[in-house]
């Protein structure tokens, strides 16, 4: 048999013998036995590579918050990973007509406007590069697939770039430092944690809760409880790098159970200087670049903040109760219940108010609009009530305000 | 067309079934000689030489390699059409990576056209190429003669898909040369920005753009050897291709179904598009490497289980 004639030929002569069928099945042994290597390690080293808290010295919450409260850090880079779940209805194309209105209205039209970008946030997993070196360069990416936004603040230039249109926003700004940083949206979990640690006080039981490893370092975990019933607000968790006070992770779990509303934290930090050249920027030739009025940006960040709404109330309107279930209220002077002006204002109406749930009471008839943490009640004569709190609290709230 | 035409270093035509050595590698014939012997570690490098001059001369790869060229020069010639009056290109981000860039800088045309090429074409022509490699030997006829010379199936198998990853590395590469010719001619070249915003140089942006197109090749490992075992399971070269030109566009429309975003990040496809995380600065890795394992584990198993077929299939034809 000629073509058997190589070096293979002792293994393929042995095919006349019985044990030939169990010889080929054998071979068969080795791709199985590579799936199951690579299904172990896939398995098991994110399990091996999570097991051991580290062991660090006792700490009470007090401390621990003074520790987060003298976090100093000028300078790090690293990769936030940022989920959030609010558990908003998915509106499809609706939505994305939504944000690009409101991202027309209030900045002209530039897909590297800030404000229109921050709405993604809003929902999904996103990871987010941030960059900074003391209180005049800070720069957050927003990696998408393919392309990235980047908004960088040198000194007094603030740049918002999208990579994905070529397009650029500038604006200048002569305030430096916390100012302008307070200004930029809250990304990293030290933004989120300082919104959060806001809203310690009498209503809320704050301890220590064990260590944990975040990013590969050693970290305390900071766990808050609102102490109050009505609010929507399960726990926060937040993990303080042990070294630098400086929060790693962020996570918001909602009363009501299942997977967290928001959760940021640092796969990847290093508190090294990061090159100056991260921070530099020119706009490349070609690009479309909008420049924004001063002041333009500040406006544009009254909208919404993602982990914000249950910590403080809304810039504009009063709040009415304390703690975690205060609620913002506002006037939107509208009559009719749901915002209007313009022309698509009919429909959406009647498809918003399908989605909320009609409610009565002293203030009126109105509707909520519920999520898994926030809950909004529009009543029919304009007003606004907003808050972390159940339903029957924010109906309660608007009794008392009217 | 049958492999004892197309091969030059064929000795005898293809009506002499008599002759059985029609693939004899320079520096060989004493291998050849004596079919009992061991053969030189030389023999493997002549067999693989072999391989690549017939893959690279059949007609078929040539047409596929001429279609992966033609495809910088149309993206190159639509986007320079439309930025005529001096406009960019505004697709509201539409269109694939890189494109509303490739007017400040032609080097983005690479990117671009490896971009818009690597979910279809590229794995399609490497889909082609590795269908063929077992199959269509044994389709044609020619596979007996191939294991008549001292070759032993483990190494010509080796040796096919040591062929395949060179025409991966080959349809990569003239894809980006193409776009590279192209995107000089019709743009301006320079100092480039990156998708982060800092600028780096036009050397830098070159080998950038270089390492781009080797992990593009390394992405295409495991269709490669994907195709390579489905290869193994027939003796029909065109349903070998089909099969795994099919289960390429399965595979595809499988990773845009969100219901099943649990099993996504196992297909082979899944990071295909993380070569752009290159441009970024500084590179983002994670999907890169994630890529990188996943084409090395699909090449394992693929690889392993065409082994298993291969040494243990009755050679008929």
């Amino acid at each position: 048999m000629a073509p058997y004639e190589s070096d293979d030929a002792v293994d393929v002569a042995r095919d006349e013998n019985p044990h030939a069928g169990r010889r080929k099945a054998a071979r068969y042994a080795v791709p199985v036995a590579v799936v199951g290597v690579a299904a172990a390690t896939i398995g098991l080293v994110p399990a091996l590579a999570a097991s051991g808290d580290p062991d660090l010295p006792k700490i009470t919450a007090k401390q621990l918050i003074d520790k987060i409260a003298k976090s100093d850090v000028q300078q790090l880079s690293g990769t936030v990973k940022i989920s959030t779940d609010l558990g908003l209805p998915n509106l499809g194309g609706l939505e994305s007509s939504l944000g690009s209105g409101a991202g027309k209205g209030s900045g002209g039209g530039s897909s590297a406007d800030p404000q229109a970008k921050l709405t993604e946030l809003v929902s999904g997993t996103h990871t987010l590069r941030v960059a900074a070196d003391g209180p005049d360069k800070q720069k957050v990416s927003l990696l998408e697939s393919g392309s990235e936004y980047s908004l960088i603040h040198d000194g007094a230039n603030v740049w918002g770039y999208d990579s994905k249109t070529n397009s650029v926003t500038h604006s200048t700004s002569a305030e430096t430092g916390k100012d302008r940083r307070a200004e930029q949206p809250p990304v990293t979990p030290k933004d989120f944690a300082d919104q959060a640690l806001k809203a310690v006080d009498g209503t809320t039981s704050v301890t220590v809760d064990g260590t944990e490893q975040v990013a590969g370092r050693a970290a305390y975990k900071l766990l808050i409880k609102p102490r109050q019933s009505g609010t929507t607000v399960g726990a926060i968790s937040i993990a303080v790098d042990s070294k630098t006070g400086m929060p790693l992770k962020f996570t918001l779990t909602p009363k009501s159970g299942g997977a967290a509303v928001v959760d940021a934290g640092f796969t990847e930090v290093s508190f090294a200087r990061p090159a100056a050249s991260t921070f530099a920027f020119t706009p490349p030739k070609g690009a479309k670049v909008t420049e924004q009025k001063k002041g333009a940006a500040a406006r544009e960040h009254d909208g919404f903040k993602p982990g914000e709404g249950f910590a403080q109330g809304h810039d504009k309107g009063t709040v009415i109760g304390k703690g975690w279930t205060s609620v913002a209220t506002f006037d939107t002077g509208a009559r009719g219940g749901l915002p209007s002006g313009g022309s698509k204002a009919g429909d959406l109406s009647g498809f918003l108010g399908s989605l909320g749930d009609k409610v009565s009471g002293k203030f009126g008839k109105g509707t909520v609009f519920s999520t898994r943490l926030v809950n909004v009640l529009m009543t029919d004569n304009g007003k606004v009530y907003a808050g972390a709190v159940t339903k029957d609290a924010l109906v309660k709230a608007a009794n008392e305000g009217k | 067309m049958s492999r004892a035409e197309t091969d030059p270093l064929s000795e005898k035509g293809p009506g002499s079934e008599a002759a059985p050595a029609p693939r004899a590698a320079p520096g060989a014939e004493a291998a050849v000689a004596s079919a009992v012997r061991r053969p030189s570690p030389l023999w493997t490098f002549g067999l693989l030489r072999s391989e690549l001059v017939t893959t690279v001369r059949r007609w078929r790869t040539l047409a596929l390699l001429g279609v992966l060229a033609v495809v910088p020069v149309l993206v190159g010639i639509a986007v320079k059409i439309e930025t005529r009056g001096g406009g960019s290109a505004d697709h509201g981000g539409q269109g694939p990576a890189f494109i509303s860039q490739i007017t400040n800088n032609g080097l983005f045309l690479v990117f671009t056209a490896l971009a818009a090429t690597l979910p279809f074409f590229l794995p399609m022509a490497v889909g082609v190429v590795a269908g063929d490699a077992i199959a269509g030997e044994a389709g044609a006829g020619t596979l007996r003669y191939l294991l008549v010379a001292p070759a032993g199936r483990t190494r010509l198998l080796l040796t096919k898909y040591a062929t395949v990853t060179a025409f991966c590395l080959l349809a990569t590469l003239v894809v980006a040369v193409s776009a590279l010719i192209v995107g000089a001619l019709l743009f301006p070249l320079g100092d480039l920005t990156t998708i982060s915003g800092t600028r780096i140089s036009f050397a830098e942006g070159l080998g950038r753009a270089l390492l781009i197109a080797l992990v593009v090749a390394l992405s295409l490992v495991g269709v490669a050897a994907l195709g390579l075992f489905v290869s193994t399971l027939t003796n029909s070269g065109i349903a070998a291709m089909a099969t795994t030109v099919g289960l390429l566009t399965t595979v595809q429309i499988l990773d845009q179904i969100p219901q099943l975003h649990a099993l996504q990040p196992y297909f082979f496809s899944h990071y295909w598009l993380s070569f752009a995380d290159l441009m970024r600065d500084p590179v983002y890795w994670d999907d890169l490497q994630k890529n990188l394992g996943l084409q090395a584990l699909y090449a394992a198993v693929f690889g392993t289980a065409a082994w298993a077929r291969f040494t243990a299939k009755d050679i008929s034809a």
